[in-house]
């Protein structure tokens, strides 16, 4: 039940209604960055208030809401943003993907694949691509503008001159529809494939930077990369430790203070789920056996 | 110098005024595919000035420039679009800065220094980009195996040569210098002269100089413009200007360079 003294989902309409307008514009123009009026949140900016700004202005009564932080369905900044929206909108929420119409996401695309109809949100904490290669905000707006790219492959031949290969491994930049050049928020880029034609559609909300992109459902999102050095992600020697998944993004984590370390999937729904299938990982095996 | 071909880039009664103070005044000159015009007089006559309204980079209060270009002939550089003439600036034009540090990219090697220009025109074979610098850095007699060290690790003398190999790598049809060795002690300027002098004969660039210093004027350009109050007092071959000088104030500037 959502509680009294609020307006549905915290923020006003009217305010909603700048913000939706904001959106249909990002939809409309894919990967572009469409200024909108910010809000203060009960939540410091950097604390994913673009996205919650946006989740607000979107979400129903009849809205299913999963929030993930680093792929977790059970860490603070999840837990309060869920909380959150239990509070001020009284919707239902699930940590189950599927069943989500409104997934808020901090870091991470979900392992199960979205479908049509539902809407992923993503948190920004910098929207804009070529920052760091050029500090101007109207030179960058120009840039887009004139589809002045170049330079961001500067700084993908600078990882390959310094490391071998391209080692951004964050936040990796996209063009959007072959037109926008885009920063996908930090998810690793492991998900950027699937932002590529996904049915879902994507929104990114930056509280702070008051920046709202959008990628529409089945459109094409393609990685920078050079035609010898093609874009790769990340790959592990090992499986996850608890749910035996070879496909899924893995956490690195240390056990103690010996050099103990293992491997977990960093999406906790899909390898919850993954357990109850029936799937064991080495670590679940081995207290499994022990126990027996 | 006689040429059948139209002037590469045309100043027509050029004229900036900053807040009402001019900075330079009516000047007008030709420059010829594969000439080298120097421009000098003493600090404060609007040689820089001259130099960023012919190089699009500071719009001129009055007069016309116009750029001979590859296509469409010429056309005043204020007047096409601004994607057009951005483009023009970073493939058939350079512009070596007097203090590198203004038009290099201090936080990345040397090689994607090079390299830039090519990516920004649709280079996306890291191969051929690091053949291309390679290549580049040894025409401006830089040791290839600091490709990837950053600008800030070198001398003044190789960021400069840096810079020259990263306006080059376009093959541009002119080059722009501000006092291309003003911060060099005299030693590394000369190879530095050298190497230009080289570098614009081989490549049949066209290149205007801003120079305070005699010497360099008349090693590198054909022929010369001297300024003074934002006018140009005398112009000609530069041989001819610095020998038998005939403007009151050519004849000072010549008289005051001191022969060792």
């Amino acid at each position: 039940m959502a509680e009294d003294g609020y307006n549905f989902a915290y923020l006003d309409e009217q305010t909603k209604r700048m913000i939706r307008r904001a959106i249909l514009k990002a939809v409309a123009i894919p990967g572009y960055q469409v200024p909108f009026g910010s809000r203060e949140m009960p939540l410091p900016f950097g604390w994913g208030t673009g996205g919650i700004q946006v989740t607000a202005s979107i979400i129903g009564p009849d809205d299913t809401l999963k929030v993930i932080d680093q792929g977790a369905d059970d860490t603070v900044n999840a837990v309060s943003i869920r909380k959150f929206f239990a509070r001020t909108a009284g919707v239902a929420t699930t940590e189950q993907t599927e069943a989500a119409t409104i997934v808020q996401t901090r870091h991470r695309i979900p392992e199960t694949p979205l479908g049509a109809g539902q809407i992923l949100v993503y948190q920004v904490p910098i929207p804009e691509p070529l920052r760091w290669l050029e500090p101007r905000e109207a030179e960058t707006r120009k840039m887009h503008a004139l589809e002045e790219y170049g330079v961001m492959h500067v700084r993908l031949y600078e990882d390959i001159a310094r490391f071998g290969h391209i080692a951004t491994s964050y936040d990796y930049p996209v063009r959007v529809n072959g037109r926008y050049l885009m920063r996908p928020s930090p998810i690793p880029k492991f998900d950027n494939p699937k932002m590529d034609r996904s049915p879902a559609l994507q929104l990114f909300g930056a509280g702070r930077e008051k920046r709202i992109y959008a990628i529409p459902p089945h459109t094409q999102v393609r990685s920078l990369d050079f035609d010898d050095h093609p874009f790769e992600v990340q790959k592990w020697a090992d499986v996850c430790a608890v749910c035996g998944s070879g496909e899924s993004f893995l956490d690195e984590i240390v056990t103690d203070d010996r050099g103990g370390r293992m491997f977990v999937c960093s999406d906790t729904d899909y390898c919850a789920r993954r357990r109850e299938a029936g799937h064991t990982g080495p670590a679940t095996r081995d207290a499994e056996t022990g126990g027996a | 110098m006689m040429q059948e071909a139209p002037p590469l880039l045309s100043a027509r009664g050029v004229t900036k005024f900053y807040e009402g103070i001019p900075g330079c005044r009516d000047v007008s000159f030709e420059v010829w595919p594969g000439e080298v015009l120097g421009i000098v007089g003493e600090s404060g006559s609007g040689k820089t000035t001259v130099l960023n309204c012919i190089s699009a980079r500071l719009e001129p209060t009055s007069g016309t420039v116009e750029y001979a270009t590859r296509h469409d002939g010429p056309a005043d550089i204020y007047r096409m679009s601004e994607p057009a003439r951005r483009l023009l600036m970073r493939t058939d034009w350079g512009f070596v800065h007097q203090n590198p540090r203004e038009g290099l990219r201090m936080g990345v090697s040397a090689g994607a220094n090079i390299g830039e220009r090519l990516m920004a025109v649709g280079a996306r074979h890291y191969g051929n980009i690091r053949q291309a610098a390679n290549d580049w850095l040894d025409k401006v007699e830089m040791d290839t195996g600091r490709m990837d060290d950053l600008p800030i690790t070198f001398s003044g003398g190789m960021q400069q040569r840096l810079q020259i190999a990263r306006n080059l790598v376009t093959a541009p049809r002119i080059v722009f210098m501000d006092e291309p060795t003003g911060n060099l002690d005299v030693s590394v300027q000369a190879r530095l002269l050298d190497l230009l002098r080289g570098l614009v004969t081989d490549l049949g660039l066209a290149a205007v100089i801003v120079t305070h210093d005699l010497a360099v004027a008349r090693l590198l350009s054909h022929r010369l413009l001297v300024m003074r109050r934002g006018k140009v007092v005398e112009s000609g071959l530069t041989d001819q200007v610095l020998d038998d000088p005939q403007h009151p104030y050519s004849q000072l500037l010549v008289s005051s360079v001191i022969h060792p």
